[in-house]
């Protein structure tokens, strides 16, 4: 081989090398996603992350599907006990206390340096932010959050003889509205239920509208004090024990979760709670036209917030961290959150996405959309404790056990209060 | 002399060493360290591990979770050990024998087996749904009400029950229909030469001969009642109220949901010495029954 050639070669070898040598100093961020609802989620994460390293080619950023929910925090706080935790990661807000505790994750305030990030922070909804903070500093940025709402079937309320453009607005019209809604066959069978709020595998969420409606909450903000047995909450529960006993415009048990939309499709039911998250999925599978509302009110309005926000974890370099909270910063920024939320149907997290040209002409074609959001203005900290599966789950059976009959509402909660009280005197 | 027998001594362990490495690094270290860990509290990244001795113990004895769990799983065995083994005899006798088109029956039988129990979950689950799902869609034109099979505690156990049985019964009918073919023909033809009735030759003669399969089925069965609990993630989630909890993913739950691995241990400690006793049992008890002489 000429010598010159080999020369060339050589250059161009060392030149490789040198730039591989720059590329393993650029930063490497793994994150990971869960997806809890059907459609275009994780596409859109997915589409949103190329974008932002198209832009920021000096970081790198691995986007790991991780499951449902539950997977991802399973998965993560594995990954953190092997020594191999992702750099950030969209989890649960309700689970902020057991990554605390875990020492998974910093605060945002130890990251965020000059002013412009401090008021970065303040910009997002207050009712999201009742999830992400404790003592004082900031563990999560809001990212797919939701509150959950009513849907009704305007068809179904026309041929009850109601009017097609009111939905109930309190409890007593829900039942009022229920009874015309619910109807039986010859043989006495019910063909449709006036209403329908799923209870199953997490019936507390949608519960908490109910205790909210009633003025009261759940836990305390220091995660560690639960009022499963304060009467206000035994009252809701009552109420919608009777929903299904007493004034039997409601299906009896436990009512599927997943099922529930198809239900409502198929008029199996002229009313259903669920997830501001299933907002565009009725939008293209409802056969007949419908409306949403929030949810009704009883000593005030009110509903919890839900879904999941963004934590940074605190096994990585500072470069990760500035990094990461880059990114966040980006992906929550006006444009994205628009993008995000119009393809999903969750809550853009901060006021001024809903003021993008985009988000303007999504909800001026599709007004429904709007509700979730304006609803943020009563809705309060879905509920979050340290050890919060185990309390959950705890107040989950409680729930269940009244539900189904086997307790009454009143030892139900005072039952899973012993027991939550049990687990959390070692926090307070 | 003594150098041969300590060739052979070497020979010996050389030969035992890949079984024995494999279980000692799967199964029993694993099982001493979960014993060790179940003396300890949880490690949390802020609290480190500390010894509480019995503690954990003493709140598995007061935990009413654990004794729902722990009869739920009893119910769960006694309900599909039997009826699975039954069916899957019956099952075979059937396919044994001379019948058009036996090779699709063998088949559709076992078919379930060959599904992976996530999707076999998924497709009862559209036969359980109240309203819509299959067996709504042919209760109610009989004049039947809606039934919430997974959402009624009294119903949701027994509803998963036979889901367990549906996938378990064919995998069973394998072993019985190769037992069935190594009876000599011969005993049956003299079985009819001495006027034996269908039923007295199976009491008498099949039965017993399928006494070896029966224990080996039944250890598998036993094993997989405890082991199973994949349909539980995907139908109930172990709901409403614990109704349809199983030891096993009670476990699950406390380890990986709430994240405390000693109590977790603990719990794990209680099935070993369930799943021992058991062990014992099967083989000091049917052991001896089980060889026809």
């Amino acid at each position: 081989m000429h010598f010159t050639k080999k020369l060339g070669i050589g250059a161009v070898a060392a030149a490789m090398s040198l730039s591989m040598a720059q590329a393993a100093q650029a930063v490497d961020l793994q994150f990971f996603f869960p997806v809890a609802v059907g459609g275009k989620a994780a596409d859109t994460i997915e589409e949103l992350t190329k974008e932002y390293a198209a832009a920021h080619p000096d970081v790198k950023i691995d986007a790991v599907y991780a499951g449902s929910y539950q997977n991802t925090v399973t998965k993560a706080l594995t990954a953190v006990r092997g020594g191999q935790a992702p750099q950030l990661s969209v989890i649960l807000s309700v689970d902020m206390f057991t990554l605390i505790e875990e020492d998974a994750i910093v605060a945002f305030d130890d990251v965020i340096k000059s002013d412009e990030e401090k008021a970065w922070l303040k910009a997002f909804y207050p009712a999201f932010m009742e999830n992400s903070q404790t003592g004082g500093k900031t563990y999560g940025i809001p990212f797919q959050r939701s509150t959950p709402v009513m849907y009704w079937n305007k068809d179904a309320f026309k041929k009850a003889g109601l009017d097609p453009n009111t939905p109930p607005a309190t409890w007593a019209e829900l039942v009022e509205f229920g009874k015309k809604l619910t109807v039986k066959d010859a043989s006495g069978n019910v063909t449709q239920w006036g209403v329908r709020i799923p209870s199953s595998g997490f019936p507390y969420w949608l519960f908490q509208g109910l205790s909210t409606q009633n003025d009261v909450v759940l836990a305390n903000g220091d995660g560690n004090k639960t009022n499963f047995s304060d009467p206000k909450v035994i009252e809701a529960l009552q109420y919608l024990v009777d929903l299904s006993a007493k004034h039997k415009i409601m299906a009896p048990g436990i009512i599927e979760w997943g099922s529930t939309p198809k239900a409502f499709f198929e008029g199996e039911s002229a009313i259903m709670w669920t997830s501001t998250g299933n907002l565009t999925n009725v939008r293209n599978n409802a056969p007949f036209d419908f409306g949403v509302a929030m949810l009704p009110a009883n000593k005030r309005r009110g509903a919890p917030t839900g879904g999941g926000n963004f934590y940074i974890f605190k096994d990585s370099t500072d470069e990760q961290k500035a990094a990461s909270l880059d990114f966040i910063k980006w992906i929550t920024a006006p444009k994205q959150a628009a993008k995000w939320s119009i393809a999903t149907g969750y809550v853009a997290p901060r006021a001024d996405a809903w003021e993008t040209p985009e988000m303007k002409a999504y909800v001026a074609d599709f007004p429904p959309a709007l509700v979730a959001r304006d609803q943020l203005e009563f809705a309060v900290a879905e509920l979050s404790t340290y050890q919060n599966q185990r309390i959950t789950t705890i107040f989950n059976d409680g729930l269940e056990a009244a539900i189904t009959g086997k307790a009454s509402p009143e030892e139900a909660m005072n039952d899973a209060q012993q027991k939550a009280d049990k687990i959390l005197k070692d926090y307070r | 002399m003594g150098s041969l027998s300590n060739r052979t001594w070497i020979h010996a362990w050389l030969f035992l060493s890949p079984a024995m490495i494999l279980l000692i690094a799967f199964t029993h270290y694993p099982a001493a360290v979960t014993l060790f860990h179940s003396f300890f509290s949880t490690p949390r990244g802020k609290r480190p591990a500390k010894f509480v001795g019995l503690e954990n113990y003493e709140t598995m004895l007061a935990d009413s979770t654990f004794w729902t769990v722990l009869g739920n799983n009893l119910w769960y065995a006694l309900g599909t050990i039997p009826l699975s083994i039954g069916i899957a005899i019956a099952m075979a006798l059937w396919v044994d024998s001379k019948l058009k088109g036996r090779a699709f029956v063998r088949m559709a039988y076992f078919t379930p087996t060959v599904l992976p129990l996530i999707a076999v979950a998924n497709i009862w689950m559209f036969f359980y749904t109240p309203g819509f799902g299959l067996i709504d869609q042919i209760r109610i034109p009989l004049g039947f009400s809606q039934q919430n099979w997974l959402g009624d505690p009294d119903a949701a156990l027994n509803a998963v029950i036979v889901v367990a049985i549906w996938k378990e019964a064919g995998f069973f009918m394998i072993f019985y229909l190769a037992a069935l073919q190594t009876i000599p023909t011969s005993l049956r033809e003299a079985a009819a030469i001495e006027g034996a009735g269908r039923w007295y030759f199976f009491r008498r003669v099949t039965f017993p001969l399928l006494m070896p399969t029966t224990l080996f089925v039944s250890v598998n069965a036993v094993i997989n009642s405890f082991r199973l609990v994949d349909h539980i993630f995907v139908m109930t989630e172990g709901g409403p109220d614990n109704a349809s909890s199983l030891l096993l993913f009670y476990i699950y739950e406390t380890s990986f949901r709430f994240w405390d691995t000693a109590y977790a241990s603990t719990l794990t400690v209680a099935l070993l010495i369930l799943l021992f006793a058991v062990a014992i049992g099967q083989f000091l008890l049917l052991d001896k029954r089980v060889h026809y002489r």
